[in-house]
């Protein structure tokens, strides 16, 4: 009996797009654990000393962010290189505007709530490890970047970009349940 | 050099270490604060240390060069040295696993052993109480790290992706990732003993846990890698069995045992980060002054013991589904019957998954949690046994007037069901609450959890290993040596383990040096039995040793058995199969004329010597 080597076509993308699917359901579940420590120490209070137009703007800069990936990935999709590069810089302010916001905020905190109060616990917490994810996805960002900028994504290669993008969707998703938890709550 | 990459990692990792703890160093020196605080240090070095050490163990060259637009650079290394870098071949990873976790359980029991040489008697016989509870601790968290990962690891890792016709995992280099994530957990649980040593237990509770040695932060930092490793392992696997199946290899089609690993890996990916962030939280409060668990400042204690076990109940599932998934592999093959009850045995795994998310706190019936929230989870915990049931029905509806054939991995198969079934109706009077006030925290839980763990799992390991060990080396063990190694095992495990329900009823407390006098006796049985039990490892260990060494040649199919690793050479070559294999019918088919599971390539074929295309 003979064989020839069959090349079943294998979507090697659409296995890495499951990867990083379940990548975001294991980091949900993080964040769950952290939220839902809120509730449980804190209850459904939350402190008069928020600044509640900080967190605000804060909110609203990432969510544009989100805009802007959204429209560096579709570009790179119909192959638009200099879009891609503008709304990828574009969406590495944003971020880093939002990562300074948030350094504000902490200022800010450790003279109203402290990080040895039940509060200061939760917010230098859930702040810390969601500015975390937003500090590596800028990271991201700026590989992406420079890796556009030497023209190494195209219309056959956008995998790079679209998983670095999806990341950041999800880091942004995770601040809208964040936000409320912190700043909105309340009895 | 053989060893130039772990040493490139250890130079790396040092690097990286100095590199994270000198920054930490310099910026509390900017904030004004003093310079030097070791437990903050550690952490904070760590993380950029581990980094270091992965990178140069490997990471760096087939990996993160691509990110710097560099080609990556892969060594072609076939003979015993890829076992010693950071290889992607799925066959090699398995074996790594596997030897780093046998040698781990056979650390984790020698430190049972001096465990059961302290309580030969009661009061200090031959170490201080404090020892006695860091010794413990250690023999804990190993063994639980061997429960997790061993199977899913070793096994699941060598066997998956032949059993499902794939070339390989989905991602290799995040299953590299995972295996040297391992070796970190081991150095840092092992200095423990140079750092004060940490007596909380593998659990972990906060207040002592925010109190005690810096040896705790050690097994924080520890814990929290060996989380990351077994998310990312879970992830591989499920992106696997997800899209590399064979064409033809319907879920209806697939083996029992990737059944099991599939659902394990739910649990692996979601809950083991509840563990990561409970452990998380107390570094956060002794290093940074937070107030998670520290009631003093109005913190909750019990809120960890909420996070830990929303993890580590679903863990004893991670742990005894791929070896509900191998004993079931095992019995069909070996009873020349189908797979009883197949569909419903599927069902009863997602029975138990869905089922173990909402039971955690059965572990907090004497804690002070709500006296309204023990009745729901005494019924949702009581629920478990009927998707358990359903496992046990399918294996005695498979071997019921079966012919079996009484080899080695049959005979652990099977010494493994008659363990669980105690484990398991053990279990009830723990998840009752009238018994469980009496019954918390003495030796009764200790019998319980080692039946279902030790007896249940381990078991069912050693039944892999057996089966699979001509398959991964290509030689035979020697069968005598096997049967003596399970009746010795087998049979002292029960005189070891079966007393310490007696010793729990009558008030023994588990996790301390010392007892009543009145128990003497039964103790001094115990230990007896448990220095034979750890003999019969001496039996396993030199049947592995020589067998690998000069054992005979083993064939493509010793076992005749159906499903697609034995229709490949032993061991398989570097590719797996020549060609996908078709699969065409069920894998568990015994006694049906004409049945056929799969089609595999020409150089298969069972009964073919094998060939060792490696080069
Ligand atoms: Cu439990």
């Amino acid at each position: 009996m003979q064989t020839v080597r069959v090349h079943v076509p294998y979507d090697h993308t659409h296995t890495r797009r499951i990867g990083l699917w379940l990548f975001f359901i294991s980091e949900g579940f993080l964040f769950l654990a952290l939220i839902s420590s809120r509730y449980y120490l804190f209850g459904l209070s939350r402190p008069e000393e928020l600044n509640q137009a900080l967190g605000l703007l804060i909110t609203t800069i990432l969510l544009l962010s989100s805009l802007t990936a959204y429209r560096a990935e579709t570009s790179i999709l119909h192959g638009d290189q200099g879009m891609f590069l503008r709304n990828t810089l574009a969406t590495i302010l944003l971020g880093s505007l939002f990562l300074v916001g948030v350094a504000l905020e902490w200022a800010e905190a450790f003279r109203f709530f402290p990080p040895h109060t039940r509060f200061g616990t939760i917010f230098f917490t859930l702040t810390g490890m969601h500015g975390f994810h937003v500090l590596s996805g800028v990271v991201l960002l700026v590989f992406l970047y420079f890796h556009g900028r030497r023209g190494r994504f195209g219309v056959t290669n956008t995998w790079p970009v679209e998983g670095v993008i999806k990341y950041w969707h999800f880091v942004d998703v995770v601040w809208v349940f964040i936000y409320p938890t912190l700043y909105l709550v309340s009895s | 050099m053989a060893f130039a990459p772990i040493l490139r990692g250890l130079v790396w990792g040092a690097l990286g270490f100095l590199l994270g703890g000198g920054g930490a160093v310099l910026v509390r020196l900017l904030l004004g604060l003093p310079a030097f605080q070791p437990e903050p240090l550690i952490t904070i070095g760590y993380f950029p240390g581990l980094l270091g050490w992965l990178l140069g163990v490997g990471a760096w060259d087939v990996w993160a060069r691509e990110w710097f637009g560099l080609p990556v650079r892969r060594e072609a290394v076939y003979d015993w040295r890829r076992y010693f870098r950071f290889t992607t071949d799925h066959k090699v990873i398995g074996v790594q696993y596997l030897v780093t976790f046998v040698v781990l359980f056979l650390l984790a029991g020698f430190f049972a052993m001096l465990m059961r040489i302290e309580l030969m008697a009661p009061g200090p016989t031959i170490m201080s109480a404090g020892l006695y509870n860091h010794i413990m601790s250690m023999h804990g968290i190993i063994m639980i790290a061997v429960a997790v990962a061993a199977i899913i690891g070793g096994l699941g890792n060598f066997a998956v992706p032949l059993l499902i016709g794939a070339e390989d995992m989905a991602f290799p280099r995040i299953n590299a990732l995972s295996y040297w994530l391992i070796p970190p957990v081991a150095v840092l649980l092992v200095s423990t003993f140079f750092a004060g040593g940490f007596d909380s237990g593998w659990t972990a509770y906060p207040p002592l846990s925010e109190v005690n040695a810096p040896g705790q932060v050690l097994f924080n930092l520890a814990v929290i890698t060996f989380g990351f490793s077994s998310i990312l392992g879970a992830l591989n696997f499920l992106a696997t069995i997800l899209r590399l199946r064979a064409p033809g290899m319907t879920w209806r089609r697939l083996p029992i045992f990737v059944w099991s690993i599939f659902a394990a890996s739910f649990i692996s990916l979601t809950a083991t980060q509840f563990l990561a962030a409970g452990l998380l939280m107390i570094l956060l409060d002794r290093e940074a002054g937070m107030t998670f668990f520290n009631a003093a400042r109005g913190g909750a204690p019990l809120l960890y013991q909420h996070i830990f076990w929303f993890y580590s109940h679903p863990a004893v599932y991670i742990m005894i589904l791929p070896a509900f998934g191998l004993a079931l592999e095992i019995l069909p093959h070996f009873s020349r019957k189908p797979l009883y009850a197949y569909p419903w045995l599927v069902a009863g795994f997602f029975g138990i998954v869905f089922l173990s998310f909402i039971v955690w706190a059965h572990h907090l019936f004497t804690s002070g949690m709500p006296d309204y929230l023990h009745g729901p989870f005494m019924a949702t915990t009581e629920l478990i046994s009927i998707p358990t049931g359903l496992v046990f029905l399918s294996a005695l509806g498979t071997i019921w007037m079966g012919r079996l054939r009484l080899k080695t991995p049959m005979l652990f198969a099977l010494g493994f069901l008659f363990n669980f079934l105690i484990g398991g109706v053990t279990g009830i009077f723990n998840a009752d609450v009238p018994t469980d006030l009496h019954l918390q925290d003495t030796y009764f839980v200790v019998g319980h959890f080692h039946f279902t763990i030790m007896g249940g799992m381990i078991f069912a390991l050693f039944a892999g290993i057996y089966y699979w060990f001509p398959k991964i080396t290509g030689r035979m063990y020697n069968e005598t040596l096997g049967k003596l190694h399970f009746w010795w095992m087998f049979l002292t495990f029960n005189t070891t383990f079966i007393p310490m329900f007696w010793l729990g009823l009558f008030g023994m407390n588990r996790r301390i040096f010392d007892y009543p006098p009145a128990l003497g006796s039964v103790n001094r049985f115990i230990s007896i039995s448990a220095f034979l039990l750890g003999s019969s490892f001496v039996v396993f260990v030199s049947n592995m040793v020589l067998s690998w060494a000069r054992g005979p040649q083993a064939a493509a199919n010793p076992w005749q058995a159906r499903t697609l690793e034995w229709q490949v050479p032993s061991p398989p070559p570097v590719h797996n199969f020549p060609a996908p294999p078709q699969v065409v019918g069920h894998p568990y088919d015994y006694g049906f004329t004409n049945s056929v599971h799969a089609l595999v390539g020409v150089s298969g074929g069972s009964g073919e010597q094998g060939v060792d295309t490696d080069g």
